[in-house]
């Protein structure tokens, strides 16, 4: 806090807003014409958002812009007399960066709705403790959002937009030289990408998954203990993280300090869920914990063989109405009934994780019947096709007979 | 005949003068020539249309003409209605070779020159049919209130707006509104039981009366006096009534193999699906207002259309003044020209829409 007052006696945030950007600028006069990273900030200044509100160089580094090279050398509008701080250093970034992004009159002449808990949750954070503790190699705010060129959060091209996070994250993550220090696995982007989150965020573009910060908090990112993942998870799985807070699981995992959610589905690399998962046979995950014979394993086994014989009626059920569709029946009803019938399979996959047989009976009966009564529709309308086809050839027996019959009467006529 | 003299037959007589009309079926004889065949079209499209009247009058039985009841009102029909798939199946195919037959009918009178002094009205008549025939497509198709018919309606009536003047106006009367609601639902099936009906009965008992009271006309290259003739009853009839079960047989078979589709409900919030085309007889139309371009000269290129299509529907109306009434049976002009260009234009630009 105390390199947040100090930064505060040389950067005034308020004046900072209030003073209008200088037409010419001294700082970007003379950058502009030198090399590498002292040309870098003039040019990513354009695409730069605090740039973008009005605010420029000053207002980080100090010193007097409006200084000209012809009333004064680089060395007067960098003097330390008029505010000038130079380059921060790593530990006094988020300082800095707080000296705004932490003050909510500030903050909100730009946005109302703007967070100003960053700082403070930085603090708490692994890396925020870390950096405050003087390691120069964990992340600060430039390593996420970029020093210069900082790009809003909804920006596609922002290395913080959510399907730019896990890359962003495994710039350091990934690097196996730069984590042995710290002895924690770098193979959590790659992971990640792999994983069900992965593909719906980066491939599909879902803007609803989840990426690294969703899990581990952003600003404040800890790894989550064993006994809050099951709370992570259940941000967006509600009902999977009641239903197994109810369950004979959760004591269970929490006697054995296992992970809730995580022991069965991974952490990073969470696969698309699937029946194979569950009951006896590879590769069930059951198996490595409940002995042939338990009432676990067998919990287990009653579960499966319910769940695919349900997906089996439905399936039957969806192609008998499927070809009474193709002959031109109107099954419309039963095949929208039969959606019904889908949603009872999905919600008995979601009972899955009270792992109780008894607790799934109501939802694997209203499918079985839902299935009964799809298939029942669609066997009428196959018989109603049938009996449809055999009017018609009995009529247009009898149809050609009559007409027989008059071109008969038409002949004699003519005689 | 022993009916007719006996003592109820007098009776009726002195009361109705029915004898008139036994005296009239009586006599009645009809030309027959090589063309004969193409003769039969007209009381064939008279059938179709007995057809749609009676299966109209069954499907009204359980139809709810609004936007909440209308699609549930025949789906229902189709799947619970005894006999209702086969009524409603045989309405839909029935409607389609009912103005089929009505165009042949049309296109044969007009290669047969019918249209000849002094069955100019006889002409007139037949081609308002026509036009109330397609009407009568037009407003049926949205009443099941389906997708497709949905947004078919709104390109229809949409077209409809852009005629000069009175378009606005025209659209919003058939709509009953700026868009395509359940007013207009309720709008079609009025016209569509009610006001079409009415119109083409007065319209058809005067085409049927100038038939009767101009006889069959005889083709220029038949000579009248050589042509032999039969008896209208039981002769032509009885020919009637083969074609007749032949098309009762032809849509038993249509509605039991390809059953007539109910398709989607109609959500005016979904977007338009792709490849919206009208019913196959407004296709042509349909066709060449997408190839004309959007302007041409300052002018609107669909108004141009349009107005195309009226002034065609206008020459077809008063084709009988624009045809020399007496010609020589070998010469003949060139009026069949202009109709097999017609045929070929329909059946090209349908071709189009379907095949690309």
């Amino acid at each position: 806090m105390w390199q947040q007052l100090l930064l505060l006696m040389v950067l005034n945030p308020a004046q900072a807003q209030a003073a209008p950007r200088p037409v010419e600028s001294t700082c970007v006069r003379c950058h502009q014409d030198l090399d590498g990273s002292l040309l870098e900030p003039v040019k990513l200044r354009t695409q730069d958002i605090h740039f973008q509100k009005g605010l420029s160089c000053h207002n980080c580094h100090g010193g007097d812009p409006a200084i000209g090279i012809e009333t004064g050398g680089p060395e007067d509008s960098m003097n330390p007399r008029k505010g000038f701080t130079g380059r921060p250093s790593r530990r006094q970034i988020a300082a800095l960066c707080a000296i705004c992004h932490s003050q909510i009159e500030t903050m909100r002449k730009f946005n109302p709705q703007a967070r100003v808990d960053q700082y403070a949750e930085y603090l708490t954070s692994v890396h925020g403790k870390k950096n405050q503790a003087g390691d120069p190699n964990v992340a600060t705010c430039s390593d996420c959002h970029g020093a210069h060129g900082v790009r809003a959060v909804k920006d596609a091209n922002s290395p913080v937009y959510a399907p730019n996070v896990a890359a962003t994250c495994g710039r350091c993550h990934a690097d196996a030289k730069l984590m042995s220090s710290y002895r924690i696995p770098t193979n959590q982007a790659e992971q990640y990408g792999k994983s069900v989150h992965g593909e719906a965020l980066m491939k599909n573009r879902d803007l609803a998954a989840p990426t690294c910060n969703s899990c581990h908090g952003n600003h404040g990112a800890a790894p989550p203990g064993v006994d809050s993942v099951a709370n992570v998870c259940g941000q967006c799985h509600a009902m999977q993280w009641d239903m197994f807070g109810k369950s004979a699981h959760k004591k269970a995992f929490e006697e054995q300090k296992l992970p809730a959610c995580a022991t069965c589905h991974q952490n990073h690399l969470i696969e698309r869920t699937s029946d194979a998962m569950i009951g006896n046979e590879e590769p069930a995950l059951c198996p490595a914990c409940h002995e042939q014979g338990s009432a676990g394993y067998l919990a287990a086994r009653l579960m499966k063989s319910r769940i695919a014989g349900l997906e089996a009626r439905l399936a039957a059920a969806g192609q008998i109405l499927q070809r009474a569709a193709r002959a031109g029946m109107e099954v419309s009803n039963p095949i929208y009934k039969l959606s019904e019938g889908r949603d009872r399979l999905i919600h008995a996959r979601v009972e899955v994780h009270m792992f109780n047989p008894a607790a799934m009976q109501k939802t694997l009966s209203e499918g079985e019947s839902i299935a009964a009564d799809s298939e029942q529709s669609g066997q009428k309308a196959l018989a109603d096709l049938a009996y449809r086809r055999a009017g018609l050839a009995v009529s247009a027996v009898i149809l050609l007979c009559m007409i027989g019959l008059l071109l008969l009467k038409i002949r004699r006529l003519r005689a | 005949m022993a009916a007719g003299k006996s003592k109820w037959g007098d009776w009726l007589e002195e009361r109705t003068g029915w004898r008139l009309v036994q005296e009239l079926i009586e006599h009645k004889d009809v030309p027959r020539h090589r063309h004969s065949f193409w003769y039969y079209f007209g009381g064939m499209t008279l059938f179709l249309f007995a057809v749609q009247v009676c299966t109209g009058i069954l499907l009204l039985l359980y139809y709810r003409p609004s936007a909440e009841a209308a699609f549930e009102s025949v789906q229902f029909i189709m799947t619970e209605v005894q006999f209702g798939w086969l009524i409603r199946s045989v309405h839909s195919w029935s409607a389609n070779l009912m103005i089929a037959a009505a165009f042949v009918h049309m296109f044969s009178a007009l290669f047969l020159r019918s249209f000849r002094r002094p069955r100019e009205l006889t002409w007139v008549s037949g081609s308002l049919l026509l036009f109330l025939s397609l009407a009568f497509g037009f407003s049926g198709y949205l009443l099941p209130w389906n997708k497709l018919a949905f947004f078919a309606t709104k390109v229809g009536t949409d077209i409809a707006g852009v005629v000069p003047l009175i378009g606005p106006f025209l659209l919003r009367f058939l709509r009953g509104g700026d868009e395509v609601t359940g007013a207009t639902l309720t709008r079609f099936f009025g016209f569509h039981v009610a006001i079409l009906p009415a119109v083409t009965t007065a319209l058809l008992s005067i085409h049927l009366y100038l038939v009767q009271k101009h006889g069959m006309s005889v083709p220029p290259s038949v000579d009248p006096e050589k042509a032999p003739r039969m008896r209208f009853i039981p002769d032509f009839l009885l020919r009637d009534l083969v074609g007749w079960l032949a098309a009762i047989a032809l849509l038993a078979g249509l509605a039991a193999i390809f059953p007539w589709e109910l398709g989607e409900k109609a959500d005016p919030f979904a977007p338009a699906p792709a490849g919206i085309k009208p019913e196959w007889y407004f296709v042509f139309m349909f066709q060449t207002l997408k190839y004309i371009p959007a302007k041409i000269l300052t002018i609107d290129g669909e108004l141009l259309g349009i107005m195309f299509f009226s002034i065609l529907g206008l020459l077809l109306v008063i084709t009988p003044w624009l045809s020399p009434a007496q010609r020589p049976a070998e010469k003949r002009g060139w009026l069949p020209v202009v109709g097999v260009l017609v045929i070929v234009y329909i059946a090209v630009l349908s071709a189009m829409a379907y095949l690309t």
